[in-house]
Order: structure tokens, then sequence, then C-alpha cells
């Protein structure tokens, strides 16, 4: 298992720590629910540095992403970031990516358990173009504050630069810490405003605890990875792995945001595959709800009149819905708001209510 | 030092004799595991009917917390004769005192020998082999 710079701040935190896509992370430091709260009401801490970066530079780098990925990275402004997916030939994603358009450069955040097939792929398709792919990952931490005291918080440690002007799916590069040359995106994977930053690893634990001190009086917390997985569904966010993978593509899943057939873009991997399931598709993903003791959980079959029509992606308990969610594909016929359909935990049924996604958004 | 006063399953349930019955319950270690000391991360507790046949080693219920769901398993084979409605409305009574109050159910054995379960020591070298 691999360790991120973090790794002993969390333990000394008393993080409780697990194994996750090849890596020691903290799942929680307290309770999984005051967590959640704890973002949606002030600000939350994370430490992302398993997540995979990787720098693409060379004079075809943007033709080579544009091959390789599903968003236009060609139209992607300078100091901006699209959401999109690598594809295979059939259209499945081997993973979902943020492209960021730096000067010269493309760099790309993958997910952490995917990093090593995401790279033999890149590599894999890089023969054609006249390019340089670097990882990145070992060499840059990564945090997150995430929440509505966010900005409030990193402001106090960023020099000459107003993160106000920073907008949203925006990046930037600041004087941190009195580390210059920073990059600082207004990102996240919770739904709130937020931001991420890249710090070299060996200044990693000095800037979490400046952060935690900065952000005491806005009752900014470190925030663990089961957290982070309940903030996201409630934000109605994928997980690979969950609501995409080599058998979800992205299409059905409702991420045709991230999903460019523009003539402009060229071909890509995955292309045609894509347009097609675009013409015709047959399910579609959708969040549920319950009223229920029982959480919905990845791989619980989901019945209508006795049949099973679909299967949970993932499930959570909702301290901001309130109830426990789920999100899982139905058949287009079901996948309606309003629809019912009968979770099955062991022979055990509970009605489940379907609703479009996502269940929170704080520009409601 | 755990209760000496009943055996325990690796899977972290215990069972107490009591009488003609044996009381089933899980350990504090195992609540933990669910909950990692939140009482409020418990979420539902499913226990089965009075008059239900348990096998040995038949899962005869779940646990449920915020990020997982544990089955729950029975150390002897019998019949469940009560059950602790007070679990599912109060879980928290499972990190606050699983060894008295927390009890889950009771059951009449077809037999009374638990030797085939661990002992405290057992019990507790094995949680000790786990925290390593």
């Amino acid at each position: 298992m691999q360790e991120t710079p973090l790794h002993d701040a969390h333990a000394r935190l008393g993080a409780k720590l697990i194994e996750f896509g090849g890596w020691h992370m903290p799942v929680q430091y307290g309770s999984i629910l005051a967590e959640v709260r704890c973002v949606r009401e002030r600000s939350g801490l994370f430490d992302l540095s398993h997540m995979g970066r990787f720098r693409i530079t060379g004079a075809e780098a943007v033709a080579f992403v544009d091959r390789v990925a599903t968003c236009f990275c060609a139209k992607i402004p300078r100091h901006a970031i699209r959401y999109g997916l690598l594809c295979r030939e059939d259209g499945n994603p081997i993973d979902d990516v943020l492209v960021y358009r730096d000067e010269g450069a493309i760099f790309i955040v993958v997910n952490a358990a995917n990093t090593q097939a995401d790279l033999d792929w890149l590599r894999r398709h890089a023969s054609d173009f006249d390019i340089t792919i670097e990882d990145q990952t070992r060499e840059l931490a990564m945090l997150a504050l995430q929440g509505p005291a966010s900005q409030a918080i990193l402001q106090k440690l960023v020099e000459g630069r107003d993160l106000a002007e920073i907008g949203y799916y925006k990046f930037d590069f600041g004087r941190v810490c009195e580390l210059d040359g920073v990059r600082i995106s207004r990102t996240g994977y919770t739904g709130e405003d937020g931001f991420e930053v890249y710090i070299p690893a060996d200044e990693a634990e000095r800037v979490w605890n400046a952060l935690l001190v900065a952000g005491k009086a806005e009752g900014l917390a470190p925030i663990g990875l089961a957290a982070r997985d309940t903030l996201r569904l409630e934000a109605g966010m994928p997980l690979y792995g969950h609501e995409i993978d080599a058998e979800h593509n992205p299409i059905e899943a409702g991420l045709g945001f991230g999903v460019s057939f523009k003539e402009e873009k060229g071909d890509w991997i995955g292309r045609e595959a894509l347009a097609a399931i675009k013409a015709h598709p047959s399910r579609k993903l959708v969040g549920i709800t319950t009223d229920g003791k029982r959480v919905p959980r990845q791989g619980y079959s989901l019945l209508r009149d006795g049949r099973v029509v679909g299967h949970v992606c993932s499930g959570a308990v909702s301290p901001t819905v309130g109830k426990h969610i789920g999100s899982a594909y139905l058949p287009l016929e079901l996948a309606r708001p309003g629809e019912t359909v009968d979770m099955d935990i062991r022979g055990k049924l509970q009605t489940c209510t379907v609703v479009d996604l996502p269940f929170y958004s704080r520009t409601r | 030092m755990r209760p000496d006063d009943r055996k325990y399953m690796e899977s972290h349930e215990w069972a107490k004799l009591d009488g003609e019955t044996v009381l089933i319950g899980i350990t504090d270690f195992a609540v933990d595991e669910l909950s990692n000391g939140n009482e409020g991360d418990l979420v539902y507790c499913d226990l089965p009917e009075v008059g239900r046949q348990l096998e040995q080693g038949e899962t005869f219920g779940e646990i449920e917390s915020v990020k997982a769901v544990s089955d729950l398993n029975t150390p002897v084979l019998g019949e469940v004769v009560e059950v602790n409605n007070e679990i599912e409305e109060h879980l928290e009574i499972l990190a606050q005192d699983p060894w008295r109050k927390g009890w889950l159910i009771r059951v009449k054995p077809a037999s009374k020998n638990l030797d085939h379960l661990l002992d405290a020591e057992a019990y507790e070298a094995l949680i000790a082999a786990k925290a390593q």
C-alpha cells in the first residue's frame, strides 16, 4: 500500500485508515455524518494525494487528448477545466477525469484506483503523437477545501491573489503558504463551493497544518473518504466502479455534458459507440430515496412486480436529504420521478422512490 | 479484559449461558468496527422472529452502520425464544453496553456445551492479533 505525504498527520488526528485504490487513506476521523454536515455547513479539508495526476506536453498534446478523452480539449480556454472520460472503442469508460488547460500543457487528474490503467492506456495510444506523458502523482500532494467557508479560509494563506477572481472550473497559479506557483482550482467533488490545491509533496504537511489552524475559527475539520462518498452521491456525481465502469457508459449515466460529438473535435475512441447509445439509450441513471430503515448498497436488486429491473450502484445515509439515498440504472419507462421499485435485501423488500439527480444542489 | 462469564466467536459474537437458554450479542470490538466510536453511525439492526430455528454458524440477522452491513452469526444451534426489541429503536445501547443491556437474542440451545467457542483469553488474543 502507498502512503500519501499526509499519512502520519491522519494517524495523529486519530483517523481510521483503510486500503483504498492501493493507498492507505483516512476513511473517517470521527462521525461520518458529522463530517458530511461540517462540509455542508462550514468547510472540510481533504487529502486527495492518492489521485493520479499526469502532465502531457509536446506539440500534439491537445490533439492527443482530443483523441483519447470525450471532452473537447481544443475548446477548453486557457486556465479552465473540463470533465471528461477516457473510453474504449465500445464506449465504456476506463476512467472519468478532469482536464486542465495549462499554457503549453494539459494536466489530467484521474481516480487513484485507475492511475496505472490510465497511464497504460494513454501510453498505448501515444505512439502516433508528438507528446510526452509525465506521471506527477508522487511529487505533488493534493488537498481540497470544500464548503461555504472555504474561500475565506484559503484566502488567509494566499498572497497577492484574490480567490474571488478564480471562477468555477477555472484555475490559476498563486503563492500559497509562501510557496510560489501553486496550482489552485475551484473544483470539487461535494457540490459545495471549494478549492483544490496542488502542493509539492515535501511541503504538504506544513500546508495541511496551516490550513487547519487558519480554518479553526470557521470550524474547519478534516474529512475522510466515507463522508466524501456521501457528499458526492448527494451532489449526483458518479464514482468509477459504481455509476460508470466497463459496462456502464457515460451517456446512460447522464454525463453527456462531458462528451462532445462536435465535428471539429475529430474522431475519438468510443465516439461511434456512444453516438449509437445516445440515439437509442435503453436505461437511465436515477436517484432513489427510501423512507425505510435499510440503506441502499451497491449490488442490491431492485424489483418491480417481482421482476428484477435494476441494481443499486451506490447508497448512503444522507444527513442532507434526511433519508437514505442511492443511485441505480432503470429501464427508461421506470426512470421517472415518482416511480417506485422494491429494493431486495436478502429477500426482504423495501420501497424506494425514483428521483432526479442530484439530491442536493447549492444553487437550488 | 473482556467478560470471562461467556464465550466468543471469531466473528465477534458472544454467547452466555443463562439458565436453560443462551444469550447472544456482539462485542465492543464489533460495535467499534461498525461505528468507529460514533453511536450515531449505527443505523439498523435486523433480528429474527421468535420461534426461528437456527443452525450453527447461520446468519441470524444483520447490523447496519453508515458505512457497512455486518452479518450476525449464531454460535449455537437452537430456537430463538426471545428477541431484544428495544435494540431496534435504541441502537446506541450497543455502543454503551454491549455486554448486558445490548443482548440481541435468546436461544434455547440443542446443547448447553459451548466448548467449540473461544474463551475470553483466546478472544483477546484474536483482537490483539488484528490490531497488528
